[in-house]
């Protein structure tokens, strides 16, 4: 299903804020149409990871390369005309303006008409208009929004909201997709048919990172896992044998084992 | 659970997103016609002289609502431009000799490198840091065109300012001076309403919502927000030719702080993110002094007062907030 | 040098003012999150009532000054309770311009009561200037710098010392969790414009003697003031001090040595070299934002 090609190559990578060194030496590889899996608890500097990947604040030290070159030092937008786009944790809507022209916004870097352009009005940005406007009903469409393209986005509920920032991401075409914890705050339904939308996008061809810590979630849809805990890589591989490993299961699990020795130390 | 909404008569109104182009069409041409109708129907000068201002204030609103009712920056120094626009033509054409129809694009063009020199690096300012970044340009600007005397006439102004002429055509009756100005006003409209409408409105908008998640989707918010700084910097100074060659006479006081603090009121009680608001609270703000007038000493009492609860009450502006009051009567009496 | 030392001196006691304008910005941004650009016009509130009180009714220095700081001050409370708390959506334009509205009406109302002449009234004491190396210290200053001295010390003490300014403190650095462990926000608030008003009606009062006061004086010095905490960082009481102390000795020596005409220009330009070079001023420290 996958094939070998590098998408993303993150090398050895740190970020600290202060004190706090939320991540530390991370390298790691993300196949070009797949879904990779990224998982940790929290804290772990997951959505610190998508910020740097997306150029909201440079990485100390190390590289991230995409599609074979190197990405440090590119500004926000860019990278978005690069073919990276994404989702945020706490939904990053624009709240006025409308579900359609959200989207529409979304598709900025796929469209071209500048300021001298729209008070000329010519008919090639006329045009433009018309087919950013048709795909971003289709991008509706797809997410199952279409009847609510004239609403303000800050009226909708939440989970359509969440929907909507998916849409967006969609509509600037991208090649690689970041998703921080697309499934936060939607219920067991909604949850499966994001499930298969993220599917259906990764076989249109995008690759996906996903943060998400609803498990049976992201072991179902993703071809590789990547466990953080604390700022540091602990575990990568398919999900089945990350499910398994020792040091992930001591990440989650850490504490109540711990918890749980302790009482049956008092016991005995 | 969540029906489709019905717009709002503002939003219809404003047409923020159906491109109904048609619709607009006639709005333009009833807003031409009323503007030809007044013209010819006016007679006293004073009338048209308040028209005429209403007119330029209107300019200036609508200018600073670009940015800071849509891109969400807000200035305290908007008048500097409306100065350098009215003292680059008063010194060209009085001093210099300079034809208006050439003074023009120079007193355009030098608002606009100016704002493209102070944007840089104020523009990277936020909320009351950027306020205070353009408040201390306004004033810089209203402190070198008091203290430059020798070019600027100094504190007690810039007389001499020659009429509009281009070549045999001059235009000095009240009557056409009102035609120029509105025709100018009716321009901008159209232009910004179909900025407003397109790609790079729908950028602004979103820098409003949110300058990082703009960035995040792609938006060059840098050069956009700058874009927005010189294209507004070139209305004000459009306003400020056409109030220099209105009046003849030009001093640093109108140009200065409160100048500034009037646009920014015009452009908030009229509501923000309104075209046709900033028509209205320009209206109402060039109107207003007149009125109060006859409050002779108390006329500041008055004027603050009204200010204040206008802003307490309807922070949205007058026109929304009336409309809101006026939806929120009709839920009621409804039940 | 001796014209140098004269135009420090100068520069020092507009600067004392200058900084206790600037803590009163600073006091109000911190507990509010405003800019109270009506300020100025509660030091001309202060200067004029002071001129008011000992020179008009011939009142003894110590009450008149205490007199009108506690009227400033109620004034101030007065404006928050009915202007600025009924504000629902605290937005930062809204609040401009309610605050520019205030500063109008309150000029107005100056004019009402005053006129528009200026006045001013003699020294706190009749004491001649002290000669320091040639360049004289007006009586007067010193009188400022004592007064702008032990007005900050109190402050200071306040902060740290007293439950209520801790209680203050608390506020400013997160409201909700002041007001969740029980401290009453809304009195803070109170208190704030309180204080920040009456330290504006001291700075007022204070240079009475040396200046001509009249209804219009307020806007240029709030906005100074205003410069002056911008330069030391919005919020800092240290910092507004000191912004204000630089900004009064830049100006006097920026009218000594270039022009008197530019004297008005000279926090305007440091104000924009600050901002562009340390937007977060000078002692502040800079807002994260994150997603
Ligand atoms: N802009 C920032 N400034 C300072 N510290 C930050 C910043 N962003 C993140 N951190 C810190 O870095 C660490 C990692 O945070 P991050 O948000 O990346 O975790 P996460 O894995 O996304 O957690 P969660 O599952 O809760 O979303 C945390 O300790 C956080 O407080
Ligand atoms: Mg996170």
């Amino acid at each position: 299903m996958t094939d070998n090609r590098i998408l993303l190559e993150i090398k050895n990578v740190d970020k600290a804020f202060g004190g706090i060194r939320a991540l530390r030496d991370i390298s790691f590889c993300l196949q070009d149409r797949s879904i990779t899996g990224l998982i940790g608890p929290n804290g772990a500097g997951k959505t610190t990871l998508f910020n740097l990947i997306t150029g909201i604040f440079p990485a100390d030290n190390g590289e991230i390369r995409f599609n074979g070159r190197s990405v440090n030092g590119f500004r926000v937008h860019e990278l978005v005309g690069l073919g990276i786009a994404r989702t945020f944790q706490n939904v990053e809507l624009f709240e006025s303006m409308t579900a359609l022209e959200n989207i529409m916004v979304g598709m900025h870097t796929r469209t071209g008409c500048g300021m001298i352009g729209s008070i000329l009005r010519l008919p090639n940005i006329i045009n433009e208009e018309r087919r950013a406007r048709t795909k971003a009903i289709d991008l509706l469409k797809f997410v199952g929004l279409e009847k609510y393209a004239h609403q303000k986005s800050g009226d909708l509920p939440f989970g359509w909201q969440r929907l909507l920032e998916l849409a967006r991401a969609l509509a600037a075409e991208p090649e690689l997709l970041l998703l921080d914890e697309p499934a936060a705050g939607l219920n067991m339904s909604e949850t499966r048919e994001l499930g298969g939308l993220i599917r259906q996008i990764r076989d249109q061809g995008v690759s996906i990172l996903l943060v998400e810590h609803d498990m049976n979630l992201t072991m179902s849809i993703s071809d590789k896992i990547v466990v953080l805990d604390q700022g540091s890589k602990i575990a990568e591989g398919p999900p089945r044998a990350v499910q398994s490993d020792e040091a992930v299961m001591a990440a989650y699990l850490g504490k109540a084992k711990k918890q749980e020795q302790h009482a049956s130390h008092t016991k005995s | 659970m969540c029906a489709p909404r019905e717009l709002s008569v503002l939003e219809k109104f404003n047409g923020s997103d159906s491109m109904d182009s048609r619709y607009r069409k006639i709005v333009y041409i009833v807003f031409a016609v009323a503007v030809v109708c007044i013209g010819l129907a006016v007679k006293n000068a004073y009338y048209l002289q308040m028209l005429i201002f209403i007119g330029l204030n209107t300019l200036l609103a609508l200018s600073l609502n670009m940015l800071m009712g849509y891109a969400g920056q807000i200035s305290l120094g908007h008048a500097a431009f409306y100065g350098i626009g009215a003292y680059m033509t008063a010194v060209l054409t009085a001093s210099y000799h300079v034809p208006p129809l050439l003074a023009l694009p120079a007193a355009i063009g030098a608002a606009m490198v100016v704002a493209w020199i102070v944007g840089v690096p104020t523009l990277r300012l936020t909320g009351y840091y950027l306020g205070m970044g353009t408040l201390g340009f306004g004033m810089i600007v209203h402190i070198v065109l008091r203290e430059w005397s020798s070019v600027t006439g100094g504190a007690s102004g810039f007389v001499g300012i020659p009429p509009l002429a281009a070549g045999p055509l001059v235009i000095d009756s009240e009557q056409h001076y009102f035609f120029l100005v509105w025709a100018m006003v009716l321009l901008c409209i159209i232009m910004c309403t179909r900025i407003i409408d397109s790609r790079v409105g729908r950028a602004l908008r979103a820098i409003h919502d949110g300058e990082m998640a703009a960035a995040a989707v792609g938006v060059n918010t840098k050069k956009l927000k700058l874009q927005v700084f010189i294209l507004s910097a070139g209305m004000a100074a459009l306003a400020g030719f056409l109030y220099a060659h209105l009046i003849y006479f030009v001093s640093p006081g109108t140009f200065g702080f409160l100048a500034s603090i009037r646009i920014v009121t015009m452009v908030v009680i009229g509501g923000m993110a309104s075209i046709w608001g900033s028509l209205f609270g320009a209206s109402l703000l060039t109107l207003l002094p007149e009125w109060l007038h006859a409050f002779s000493e108390f006329e500041m009492v008055v004027y603050g007062l009204i200010l204040m609860t206008v802003m307490i009450f309807l922070p949205r502006g007058l026109t929304r907030g009336v409309l809101d009051l006026f939806e929120r009567w009709r839920k009621t009496n409804d039940r | 040098m001796q014209e140098i030392l004269q135009y420090f001196f100068s520069g020092v006691t507009n600067g004392a003012i200058y900084a206790v304008i600037a803590v009163g910005f600073s006091m109000l941004y911190n507990s509010t999150e405003l800019i109270n650009f009506a300020h100025g016009e509660f030091v001309m509130l202060g200067a004029l009532c002071m001129i008011s009180l000992s020179a008009g009714f011939e009142m003894h220095l110590v009450p008149a000054f205490l007199i009108t700081m506690a009227a400033v001050g109620a004034a101030g409370m007065l404006f928050e309770r009915l202007a600025i708390r009924p504000v629902r959506h605290p937005q930062h334009v809204v609040l401009i311009i309610i605050t520019v509205g205030a500063s109008i009406f309150l000029r107005g109302i100056g004019m009402l009561i005053w006129g528009k002449d200026s006045y001013t009234m003699p020294p706190f004491s009749a004491h001649s200037p002290v000669d320091v190396a040639g360049a004289k210290l007006l009586a007067q200053s010193v009188w400022i710098l004592v007064i702008v001295m032990t007005l900050t010390a109190g402050l200071h003490l306040f902060y740290r010392r007293s439950l209520t300014g801790k209680a203050m403190t608390a506020c400013a650095v997160n409201k909700k969790a002041a007001w969740i462990v029980g401290i009453p926000t809304k009195w803070m608030v109170l208190l704030a414009f309180g204080l920040a008003t009456a330290m504006g009606a001291v700075a007022g009062a204070s240079i009475a003697p040396i200046t001509m006061s009249s209804y219009g004086m307020g806007t240029i010095l709030g906005l100074k003031g205003f410069c002056a905490a911008m330069l030391g960082g919005l919020g800092s009481l240290w910092g507004a001090i000191l912004g204000g102390f630089l900004l009064g000795i830049l100006e006097a020596m920026g009218v000594g040595f270039v022009s008197s005409g530019l004297k008005d220009a000279t926090a305007f330009v440091l104000l924009l070299a600050v901002l562009y070079v340390r937007p977060q001023g000078i002692v502040g420290s800079r807002k994260v934002q994150r997603f």
